[in-house]
């Protein structure tokens, strides 16, 4: 039984969906295969999705019954620890509240399920327990469809978009991705822990339906360039670490222990004290940056979110990243399938749109970043560790000076950082950001 | 809660009677216990691999499919697919 279709999508993500949207919206014939039971069932990601990109192709979706929102994100916090203490700042507004959402945190098992909802409501074919395992290709090379696992599953399509995942071990065998280097992509581990509804209100000081995000930079990742979050969900909270994975290997550390550890922070144990573990999680973030984009078009497909590589590590980005690419994807189709030519030369307007968005922008902005944070590891461990001792000795109250706190603070300062050392470093930050 | 088995607990598999993952050579892991310290053993967040006197237990039952092993093994000594489609570990969070 041979299938054909104007459009194959491989993966039932963010990216996969926009693009399954868009196209059959637009009387697209197309088909999303996904090896999960069901779309999401597959995925992990830090905690939150984007309003903005979302309404491109949902327009006021939070307005819907049965929208899968766990909170809208009011109060954004950064936090430095060290291993005693936690230094914080944060910024909390209504403005992201009610009928303006901004940062939303889901669980991407019923996101994901939803928004592939709407791929089917436009008329695609949403196929799951369906592992792609070979891309197909005509005498010519170009791309012609893929081999499924299931009995007789070759499909064939004009287009294919992988929107397969960051690990995607489907395009680098079939040569159209490099092989994933250790050092450009950080593994990490989450737990959702519940606490129920009204102990994550008390606990976070929030409304019901309003939440919270910690990005935590410090001594908890044990020396590795990493980083920890803690994001609130309708009754669960959502702990993360990760690092990247070349140094997880070199350190020599296992992930769930630093997990157990970071937990009992005592910054971090009251939030979650007497809660119960609902789900223990790993992924990879792509951190490798702007040369790790690969190529994202060739004969007859293209290459949309996680598996382009695209995610913005200074702010956290990636699902909208994934969104859009998968919705310009899905653009792309439409005009190459329409117009009867799904080759490399006209597919490369695809990868050329990218570019000129807010997508290939960003990534190119923060091209260094990665690279730096990999270089300058006291980012992660001595600033952070300083700032926090820096303040626990001007807030102990024991009878010393202040003059006697100032020099120890500086040989501090000296021991831990030095003067050269953080101006270089915060040049090299300016530089790698500006 | 300490145990990474009862962390896994917490987690939902689908598990499939044919392993996803297989070292390839074992006796490269004796190799790799002296030059690298078998990172795999050390960084999986699934403690997928178990040294046991002389080979390496692959229990890929309770595999997360995060895919460092792929990578991370100095040797690529580690075959690495996905589950046939529709088993594995299917999350109901993520």
């Amino acid at each position: 039984m041979e299938e054909k279709f104007d459009l194959i999508i491989v993966g039932a993500g963010p990216a996969g969906i926009s693009a399954a949207i868009v196209a059959a919206r637009a009387g697209i014939k197309t088909i999303v295969l996904e090896r999960g039971e069901f779309p999401g069932s597959k995925s992990v990601f830090g905690g939150v999705v984007y309003a903005s990109e979302i309404a491109k192709i949902v327009p006021e979706f939070w307005k819907e019954k049965r929208i899968p929102i766990e909170r809208q994100i009011t109060d954004s916090r950064i936090v430095l620890m060290n291993d005693d203490g936690a230094f914080q700042m944060g910024y909390k507004t209504g403005k992201f509240a009610g009928d303006t959402p901004n940062v939303l945190s889901v669980h991407r098992a019923k996101f994901d399920r939803w928004y592939a909802k709407k791929a089917q409501e436009a008329g695609a074919l949403v196929i799951c327990n369906t592992c792609v395992e070979e891309v197909l290709r005509d005498n010519t090379g170009k791309v012609i469809g893929v081999r499924t696992g299931r009995p007789d599953g070759d499909v064939f399509g004009k287009m294919v978009v992988f929107a397969d995942g960051i690990q995607s071990p489907l395009t680098v065998r079939a040569g159209i991705r490099p092989e994933v280097k250790p050092e450009n992509v950080a593994l990490s581990v989450k737990e959702n822990i519940q606490i129920g509804e009204e102990e994550v209100n008390k606990r976070f000081s929030v409304k019901s339906g309003e939440g919270v995000t910690f990005e935590i930079l410090g001594s908890q990742v044990d020396g590795m360039d990493g980083i920890c979050i803690m994001y609130t969900n309708k009754d669960t909270v959502s702990l993360g670490l990760g690092a990247n994975l070349k140094q997880w290997m070199v350190n020599k550390n296992t992930p769930y222990e630093l997990m157990d550890k970071f937990k009992k922070h005592p910054f971090i144990a009251p939030f979650i004290e007497g809660g119960t573990l609902k789900e223990y999680t790993a992924h990879w973030l792509p951190e490798g940056g702007w040369d790790t984009i690969p190529k994202l078009y060739g004969d007859g497909y293209v290459l949309a979110g996680d598996t382009a590589m695209l995610f913005n590590t200074l702010h956290r980005e990636g699902t909208n990243l994934a969104q859009a690419t998968g919705r310009m994807a899905g653009e792309m189709a439409i005009k190459a399938i329409k117009a009867g030519d799904t080759s490399e030369k006209i597919l490369k307007e695809y990868s050329d749109n990218v570019m000129k968005s807010f997508v290939g922008k960003d990534m190119k902005k923060y091209k260094n970043f990665g690279h730096f944070l990999y270089k300058n590891k006291e980012v992660f461990n001595e600033v952070p560790e300083f700032l926090g001792e820096t303040v626990e000795e001007m807030l102990t109250v024991d009878g010393k000076t202040k003059r006697e706190k100032q020099a120890k603070i500086k040989k501090n300062f000296k021991k831990k950082v030095g003067l050269m050392k953080l101006l270089k470093i915060a040049w090299r930050g300016w530089r790698a950001v500006r | 809660m300490s145990k990474i088995e009862d962390k896994l607990y917490t987690t939902r598999f689908k598990v499939d009677e044919t392993p996803h993952l297989k070292i390839a050579d074992q006796s490269i892991c004796k190799k790799c216990m002296e030059e690298h310290g078998q990172p795999c053993t050390i960084f999986c967040p699934a403690k997928v691999y178990i040294w046991e006197e002389d080979h390496i237990d692959v229990v890929y039952e309770g595999c997360l499919e995060c895919g460092s092993c792929r990578i991370g093994c100095p040797y690529s000594n580690i075959t690495w697919n996905f589950p046939r489609g529709g088993y594995g570990v299917m999350f109901k969070l993520g």
